[in-house]
């Protein structure tokens, strides 16, 4: 069982940056762990903190004027490698979404097997969410997973997104794909034994 | 009947069933392993104390966080060395064949894979790596995919995906000079931009992609991630059948020719229907290198870094980042810059093929002084072969050395890191910031340019060397 994910209202962290990789979100330098924890310390490592270890003042996660657990992110989040420490690292850090106009598929997979939910949105607004934030960070987003919809709370606008009702499903029971697979073992069997 | 694409058949022939509203179950043929996206998922099978449940069909080799000199000494960093010792443990814990360090058939998984004919056409193929679509060169549907879906695999031999849209991409006519698959893939994703082929799997065609060598498809089918593409793949052929013909686990006498008879099946039927469909013509392909941080922003060689007003509003933050981290100025040109690193190897581009290039080029010649060159074959087999055909003694004679097989610079998870601020031509297969080490400044280009960098010092046309 995982966590369950329902509705949702938080301020946000803004990072309007396109084609934000996987490598950025974390160093291949961090992946040597064997365990799934402590990702997150070094989320978005060398936009964080310089060499010497000291925090870079002017990166959005330093600036204690933003806070929050949803991550609105620029267009094509998450693009490069496999590795699923990506998405640890954003649930590590304490995001429980991540919005953008577009997410790299396997980052996408990999955020809905652990609870975070990446919300598509259209470019126009994506970029009003960032205005909003800009304006007031205190300004919040609501998202609302049973219904499809995210809402900029400051203008009030509503859009729907998309989801697999499949992973809808999961999210909101707190099943992950493990469990399905392993109530179809003699299926599967069946299948291997008339190919 | 339904006419269907190479891509369909394979993949509706593995599909155990379908979720209403969700993705389909898919069986895997074979699942490769290797030590850094797998300890979460072993940890996972004890938690929940499962097997392995198809251990035959799954093939493990550490390679990217391994040292590429003395690896007959324990690893120094001791994290590392947890992390090898860790997949080596659960491989035996689990019953599963592993390739470890100094293995003759250990090396980079994508090279091992296809080199042992572990991977063939037909075959659904999963590893947790996104360049895992390298097997698709072979005809098969290979992709990447997260450690939960590693667990997934090695609990039930089966993955829950949604089936991708599909995309031909189709190269026609003859390729010119100094051209080499890199530059077809680096041509195709600056065309596709870095998300351009997101939700799509890719199938290569068209007579410049048949007239690709194996080892040139994989580099082409490796680079199909970079484009966002689930995957790259290509229709087996006369090529495919010689290349995998005689190899350790390809299948062997009646077996074979049932097997090529299958095969040849395979290709997408005439009149088959794609989602997308796009056509290059291999004469407006050049020598290609990229100027900034994602695999996207390539062009020609001899061509000039676009200016602010030639990108689009939204992304013109992300362009100006980039350039500045690269430390290039808009519209300028990069002939002639000189560079400090040059990598040849990775998954992309460390199969023997690219060593034979890279040796043709540099005989002969001196490497430049302002030069450090890492040459890091993709596997022992590679290695072997370099020095069967007398390359390492060309390599050794212009003042290269070779160094032991792995990922090596091309993620830098181990020492081979390029220092920060540093000029790196490479051949691997990314250019984001930090990947080959913090702060370094990555160049993506063919061995073939590679070469012709390490021994001027700087970018050169090789159009005008060779």
């Amino acid at each position: 069982m995982r966590e369950k994910f329902e509705k949702l209202t938080s301020t946000c962290i803004p990072l309007p940056i396109e084609n934000v990789d996987t490598d950025q979100i974390i160093p291949a330098r961090f992946l040597k762990a064997t365990t799934r924890e402590g990702f997150g310390d070094n989320l978005f490592r060398d936009w964080r903190y310089d060499k010497e270890g000291n925090k870079i003042d002017s990166f959005v996660l330093n600036n204690p004027t933003y806070s929050g657990s949803i991550l609105i992110a620029g267009k094509n989040f998450g693009s490069g490698s496999s590795r699923e420490h990506a998405a640890w690292a954003v649930a590590g850090y304490g995001f429980r979404a991540v919005v953008s106009s577009f997410f790299a598929d396997i980052f996408k997979n990999n955020a809905l097997n652990n609870c975070v939910l990446p919300v598509v949105v259209s470019e126009k607004f994506l970029q009003e969410i960032f205005s909003s934030i800009e304006e007031n960070h205190s300004n919040t987003v609501t998202i609302d997973l049973p219904n499809q919809t995210i809402t900029n709370n400051a203008t009030g606008c509503s859009e729907k997104f998309e989801i697999n009702p499949y992973k809808k499903d999961c999210l909101l029971n707190g099943f992950d794909d493990i469990d399905y697979l392993l109530s179809k073992k003699e299926d599967i069997e069946a299948w291997e034994n008339k190919r | 009947m339904e006419k269907k694409t190479l891509f369909d058949k394979i993949w509706d022939a593995h599909v155990v069933s379908k979720i209403e509203g969700g993705p389909n179950q898919l069986y895997i043929d074979r699942h490769y392993l290797h030590e850094v996206t797998s300890p979460q998922a072993f940890a996972g099978l004890r938690e929940r104390n499962l097997s392995v449940f198809r251990p035959d069909r799954t093939t493990c080799s550490p390679d990217h966080n391994i040292p590429t000199l003395n690896q007959d000494k324990p690893i120094a960093d001791p994290i590392s060395r947890n992390q090898v010792d860790t997949l080596m443990k659960n491989a035996k814990d689990f019953g599963l064949t592993v390739y470890g360090l100094l293995n003759p058939k250990n090396g980079i998984i994508h090279v091992i894979g296809p080199e042992n004919g572990y991977t063939q056409p037909g075959m659904t193929i999963v590893c947790g790596d996104s360049h895992t679509s390298t097997h698709g060169a072979m005809g098969a549907v290979a992709f990447g995919i997260g450690t939960s879906e590693v667990e997934m695999v090695l609990a039930s031999q089966c993955v829950l995906q949604p089936k991708p849209m599909k995309m031909r991409i189709s190269v026609e006519g003859k390729l010119g000079k100094c051209v080499t698959a890199k530059d077809v893939a680096l041509y195709i994703i600056s065309k596709m931009t870095t998300g351009g082929a997101t939700g799509y799997f890719v199938e290569f065609a068209g007579s410049a992609i048949r007239s690709l060598s194996m080892d040139g498809r994989m580099t082409l089918c490796n680079m199909s991630i970079e484009m966002g593409a689930r995957g790259g793949m290509i229709a087996p052929d006369e090529v495919t059948f010689e290349y995998l013909k005689g190899r350790e686990f390809a299948p062997k006498g009646e077996a074979w020719d049932k097997a090529v008879e299958e095969w040849k099946k395979l290709p997408t039927d005439e009149g088959a229907i794609f989602d997308k469909e796009v056509c290059f013509d291999a004469a407006d392909i050049t020598p290609m290198i990229t100027y900034g941080t994602n695999p996207g922003m390539g062009m020609a060689i001899d061509a000039n870094i676009p200016t602010i007003d030639q990108i689009d509003a939204a992304g013109q933050i992300s362009f100006e980042k980039s350039l500045s981290y690269m430390n290039f100025k808009p519209g300028e040109k990069l002939l002639g810059k000189e560079i400090d690193y040059v990598f040849l190897g990775s998954c992309t581009n460390g199969r023997i093929e690219d060593f034979r290039t890279f040796a043709n080029i540099v005989k002969g010649h001196k490497k430049a002084d302002n030069v450090t060159a890492w040459l890091v074959p993709g596997s022992w087999n590679v290695e072997k072969a370099i020095r069967a055909e007398g390359i390492d003694k060309i390599l050794e004679e212009a003042g290269f050395e070779l160094r032991q097989p792995g990922c090596s610079a091309c993620l830098a998870m181990n020492d081979d890191k390029i220092p920060s601020g540093k000029y790196s031509v490479s051949t691997s297969n990314r250019n984001f910031e930090g990947r080959q080490g913090p702060g370094a400044r990555t160049m993506l280009v063919s061995p073939i340019v590679a070469a012709v960098a390490a021994i001027t010092g700087k970018i050169t046309d090789p159009r005008d060397f060779v």
